[in-house]
């Protein structure tokens, strides 16, 4: 059993929380890009924590079960049906075998997650299910989704109880909470007022590695280059042209340009939502906030396990 | 990010490299990974630890940590085959230093490199100590797909491509011999902390060692 790809999305690749562990061979995380999403699609399916679903992106494809399956697509809102009658987003539900779910564009952020009871099962490359494109490591034969590929389901044995969502889930992702980066001090105070007091546009060359932005240049005072040291997921850089990068999940492990600032880990799930044309502005918060911001989100993925269905 | 200065030397990397080793050997609960950098490494953790909790952590490795352990140096040798198809910048990098190929061969083969650590991507080594008279800039454009194993030369570095990969490093030659090993990343041949040498090899030595 499993679901056959009869048309792939721009973008659809195997994805589960991240294969940690491997930085200092330069290998990146990688991961979903929302993996809040993904995880609310785990839970809707009664999928433990790190099973592997799939990441649409922008625009999906057709699914073809070959299998009567459970399963719920989460993130943003895509335009979706199911043999033609249109499905709904953070609900669980049976799909019986040959039914094709066609994912079309997108109706707000950039991707969405199918999830199906069981995970998605492709071989473990260093324990974990997670595709990193730029490398073309791990998930379905290192690469993003194509027509003709057959997908398998994993072991639904492994399995507990799903949940409803009553409440509405949407991720506003036009401000981007930051603390400090490692460099922050190579920035003066006009560098730092121009950087949180104006909008940046996603660039068209944005992709998992890293989000490129356009807007206002920003000049650290200390030149652009910083003698090569790690890069943490959600850094944003500066490079010589002065418009910033955050970092995401396939970023390289190592770089050397400066680090103005750090995406907090409660809006890293905003940043995997931002798509080529959107608008941004940065906001500067203390540690403390982001740690209590961090934790109230996890306070409410663990509050979602409770509403069984 | 813990930092042991502030430029780059061997005596800041063997601290970084004795850190990072042991570091990972511990294997805490919660630490997400470990970037070694040339006088630093970055220690990400879990969500689930709280920021207090994972600096105290560090601070007491930090403290315990036994600063004169030396780590184990190993040496790899590295065959190369210069020039022709498998090094197609060797003439530009002649061209820009005014060397023959011949003098470019002998000076990269001459040194002993450090491997300062692996980063920016899967299994890419940072490598020191090249002749600073092979310096050559970078290509204008770089090439879309660089073949596995190639050996290069940007600025006054020199580098291996450990997986096909986009790059505008100037290609001087190619080794037949994988450098890393994505299913036994740990196992690679090349790895931190590692002492490397070039030797040149002719085509029967590179199709003799490719075809193992």
């Amino acid at each position: 059993m499993g679901i056959s790809i009869l048309r792939a999305g721009l973008q659809d690749t195997v994805q589960d929380l991240g294969r940690n562990g491997y930085a200092h061979l330069g290998i990146s995380s990688s991961g979903a890009a929302d993996a809040f999403s993904l995880r609310i699609g785990n839970l809707l399916v009664g999928n433990y924590g790190n099973a592997a679903g799939i990441e649409v992106t922008l625009v999906g494809g057709k699914y073809k079960f070959t299998a009567d399956t459970f399963i719920a697509l989460s993130g943003s809102e895509f335009q979706a049906d199911l043999n033609g009658v249109s499905f709904p987003f953070h609900r669980g539900k049976y799909v019986q075998k040959d039914e094709i779910l066609t994912i079309g564009p997108t109706q707000n952020g950039a991707r969405c997650y199918l999830a199906v009871r069981g995970g998605i099962d492709v071989p473990d490359l260093l324990s974990a299910k997670t595709t990193h494109v730029v490398s073309g490591l791990g998930g379905y034969k290192g690469r993003s989704l194509q027509k003709g590929d057959t997908l398998s389901i994993g072991n639904l044995e492994e399995v507990t109880q799903v949940i409803v969502i009553k409440v509405k889930l949407e991720i506003k992702r036009n401000i981007i909470r930051i603390n400090n980066g490692l460099q922050s001090k190579w920035f003066d105070g006009n560098s730092w007022s121009s950087f949180t007091n104006n909008t940046y546009f996603v660039s068209e060359s944005s992709s998992r590695m890293g989000i490129r932005l356009s807007g206002e240049s920003i000049n650290s005072t200390r030149g652009h280059e910083i003698i090569t040291e790690g890069i943490p997921l959600g850094a944003i850089q500066i490079p010589g042209g002065g418009q910033p990068i955050i970092s995401f999940v396939e970023h390289q492990t190592t770089g050397g340009y400066p680090k103005i600032a750090n995406v907090i880990n409660s809006d890293l799930c905003k940043v995997g939502q931002l798509k080529p044309g959107d608008q941004i502005q940065f906001q500067s918060v203390s540690l403390e906030e982001a740690e209590t911001l961090k934790f109230e989100q996890e306070a409410f993925i663990k509050s979602l396990k409770n509403n069984h269905a | 990010m813990v930092k042991f200065g502030d430029d780059i030397s061997e005596n800041l990397h063997q601290q970084v490299f004795s850190f990072s080793h042991q570091l990972l050997k511990q294997s805490f609960n919660g630490i997400n990974n470990v970037h070694p950098g040339y006088n630093s490494v970055l220690v990400t953790f879990d969500k689930n630890i709280y920021r207090d909790a994972a600096l105290a952590k560090i601070q007491q490795f930090w403290n315990e940590f036994p600063e004169q352990k030396q780590e184990k140096y190993n040496t790899v040798e590295i065959p190369v085959l210069y020039g022709a198809k498998y090094g197609p910048d060797l003439d530009r990098v002649c061209e820009y230093t005014g060397l023959s190929s011949g003098a470019v061969i002998k000076r990269h083969t001459a040194v002993n490199y450090l491997v300062y650590f692996i980063g920016f991507s899967p299994g890419f080594p940072y490598i020191g100590g090249m002749d600073e008279t092979l310096a050559t800039p970078r290509l204008d454009t770089p090439r879309k797909q660089v073949p596995l194993g190639s050996v290069g030369v940007a600025n006054n570095q020199t580098g291996i491509y450990p997986i096909e990969s986009p790059g505008g490093w100037n290609l001087i030659g190619r080794t037949p011999l994988p450098i890393f090993d994505i299913n036994d990343p740990e196992n690679s041949l090349v790895n931190i902390g590692d002492k490397l040498h070039f030797r040149s090899i002719s085509k029967d030595e590179f199709d003799r060692m490719k075809g193992k």
